[in-house]
């Protein structure tokens, strides 16, 4: 038995080689693996596979009149084989498999691949669709380091206010509603199962209790911490289910076992779609939301169709076609002309930074405070991970 | 051929070789490994996995009032659906070997083999849907539970069920009929009859039946998530850490509080002759 487990500890020891040590320009001194970014577009391998978020690759099976993926496999001859992730930490969890060539991640899954080493550098010489998206989206926190660009941005929105209009009357206004401890709706409340959320309590916190001095949700000192938790650990008490798989949360609405809660546009409107009496509404808080990129996989199998792929997504007829399906912000100036409802780029705010400006985008919470102070340290994302497992009791 | 032949010991080697080779490496090799990695950590931010002697794991299991709750609800849990299970299974186990014709036993042991050839995912959504507001449960009953602990153990005790029946079918089986009229010849009432007799088969039966349940129900984190509500249980806590925080040392740290439960109901059961049943 001992040989087996010194075996054991010896093989996983060889095949890990944990970078860090040096210092680095990264957050609290970490370097970037140096990663080459592809230098010339060769001929498609045949194959790409994609992790995405539900509602961004869409091949007619989930409805016949949306297909984008068709198109492209006929265009460049790259068969799509597309996975879709729950969450963001499914995201990073999938990419460390190695299987997969381009993913649509998150601002609080971007930053964790680029030091993870999961994701390549991009040369955006060879997406020519990048000259049309919006400057507002190109060389972020989230999607560069040091000026360099690891990713196409596909589009952002906000985290949405879902109720069921017929019986949560009068129409929320506020996260209040959600976090209330004597709200009529205890049983019926439904919130984003990932330890994110509680960056929403934060936000939340932010706007009522200011004397707590949070200045941005994703970087939380102790006390700030303490308070976000124990207001979710109330909240808890009126929480129906937590959801993190939507099509729970499109049944658990159209049930009425559900009728307020956090929730995504696509959510909304595939909730409508089903004949659910639900509407959603930005609060007056503001948000928090996020900013998706797609990135290529460091040791993509497949590259030259997942760059293919990039530019494909953002060109401006796709880039339109999944904005107004999945319910958000293009990313491509040129894909407002392409929308069906014209009004589409208006309602999602795509050029106005000013409505962006509320809307908090997901970050990875690190013990260096993403706000910038330096006199305290703020609780990392594993400290987050283990908050939510004792918020949920 | 004559050559092993003519080495029966060698003939042995070979034969053994590739079972042995699966159960040490493959089997218990990879549960070596997955116990030693609950003694490292992972680097918060990049998920890397930092290889270094730490306690901090079984620290943090052991001290957060949380793991706490969430073992002793995932113990309540696994007792409860075996407790359903051994109700549920015992007449109709005695049914099916006593009263039913022997003809008509084994179309009965396929009626109850039947739910296992169903996914498990097409089950548990179906129940979701059964107890759902407005759903099929309450139409006819008028209420439904809704989703939470009491759906999860309703519906796990509908999964299980198969797995407590089959070993106390087989046992009661191999009670032969005439040792129940000799019982009866002999003067015993019913009850002297099921004390005596049967019982003393029933009991390892049962117990072979409950380290099914038991360790199913202690180690499932789907049907939960699907019909439970807001409840965690110990599946989910490594579910949440592998998923979610990509922690396989902490995961690998809470894995083994079920074994260590197991280890303990295993050593408990043995004296009752259940692992001969198995």
């Amino acid at each position: 038995m001992t040989a087996v487990l010194a075996v054991g500890v010896l093989t996983l020891a060889a095949c890990g080689d944990s970078g860090g040590g040096s210092t680095g320009s990264g957050p609290g001194g970490l370097t970037v693996p140096k990663i080459d970014k592809l230098a010339a577009l060769g001929a498609g391998e045949g194959t790409v596979n994609i992790v995405s978020w539900a509602g961004y690759v869409e091949d007619g099976t989930t409805d016949k009149s949306v297909d984008w993926v068709t198109p492209f496999e006929k265009e460049t001859g790259c068969q799509v084989n597309n996975k879709v992730a729950a969450t963001s930490d499914e995201m990073v969890t999938l990419m460390k498999t190695g299987d997969y060539d381009v993913v649509s991640a998150s601002g609080d899954a971007s930053l964790r691949l680029i030091y993870g080493g999961d994701v390549a550098p991009v040369n955006t010489d060879l997406v020519a669709n990048y000259q049309d998206i919006f400057d507002g989206l190109k060389n972020k926190a989230w999607n560069s380091v040091d000026g360099v660009a690891y990713g196409i941005p596909h589009g952002r929105g906000a985290n949405v206010l879902m109720y069921n209009k017929n019986t949560v009357t009068p129409a929320p206004t506020s996260w209040g509603a959600v976090f209330d401890a004597n709200s009529p709706y205890k049983g019926k409340i439904t919130a984003y199962d990932s330890p994110i959320y509680i960056a929403d309590a934060a936000l939340y916190l932010m706007k009522t209790k200011p004397d707590l001095g949070i200045k941005n949700p994703y970087a939380l000192d102790d006390k700030q911490f303490d308070a976000a938790v124990s207001l979710l650990k109330e909240q808890n008490k009126n929480i129906g289910e937590y959801w993190s798989d939507y099509t729970k949360e499109v049944q658990a609405f159209k049930s009425g076992n559900s009728v307020l809660g956090t929730s995504w546009q696509v959510i909304v409107n595939l909730a409508q779609a089903d004949k659910a009496p639900v509407e959603s509404v930005l609060p007056t808080e503001g948000a928090t939301g996020w900013s998706d990129t797609w990135m290529i996989a460091a040791k993509a199998k497949h590259p030259n169709c997942g760059y293919l792929w990039m530019n494909y997504i953002v060109s401006p007829k796709a880039n339109a076609q999944v904005a107004e399906w999945f319910g958000e912000a293009p990313s491509n100036k040129l894909a407002c002309e392409q929308t069906a409802d014209k009004n589409h780029c208006k309602t999602f705010h795509a050029d106005d930074e000013s409505y962006f400006d509320q809307v908090w985008y997901w970050t990875t919470p690190l013990a260096q405070c993403v706000d910038g102070r330096t006199d305290v340290t703020c609780k990392d994302y594993s400290a987050w991970t283990q908050a939510w497992t004792t918020i949920k009791g | 051929m004559s050559f092993l032949h003519r080495h029966p010991r060698l003939r042995l080697a070979a034969l053994l070789s590739a079972p042995l080779l699966w159960l040490v490496v493959a089997y218990l090799g990879a549960l070596a490994v997955l116990l030693v990695s609950a003694f490292w950590t992972v680097n918060g931010f990049t998920g890397e996995m930092v290889r270094t002697f730490s306690l901090a794991n079984f620290r943090t299991i052991l001290t957060e009032e949380v793991y706490r709750n969430v073992t002793l609800r995932s113990l309540g849990v696994a007792a409860s659906v075996t407790a359903i299970c051994v109700l549920l299974a015992v007449p109709m186990a005695f049914f099916m070997a006593k009263v039913a014709r022997p003809r008509s036993r084994h179309w009965l042991v396929i009626a109850i083999l039947t739910p296992l050839w169903a996914s498990y995912l097409v089950k548990a959504y179906a129940w979701r849907v059964l107890l759902a507001n407005g759903g099929p449960i309450e139409s006819v009953f008028g209420a439904t539970p809704g989703y939470g602990l009491f759906a999860t153990i309703l519906v796990l005790s509908y999964m299980w069920l198969p797995y407590m029946i089959l070993p106390i079918y087989a046992g009661l089986e191999r009670l032969p009929d005439s040792l129940l009229e000799a019982s009866a010849d002999l003067g015993a009432r019913a009850g002297r009859t099921f004390r005596a007799v049967v019982l003393p088969i029933l009991i390892p039966s049962v117990f072979a039946g409950s380290i099914f349940t038991f360790s199913l129900s202690l180690g499932d984190y789907i049907a939960v998530q699907i019909v439970g509500g807001k409840t965690q249980l110990i599946g989910n806590l490594v579910y949440a850490n592998i998923g979610a925080a990509n922690n396989l040392p902490f995961a690998a740290a809470i894995a083994t509080v079920p074994v260590v439960i197991m280890v303990i109901y295993l050593v408990a059961v043995r004296r009752s002759g259940a692992l001969e049943e198995l």
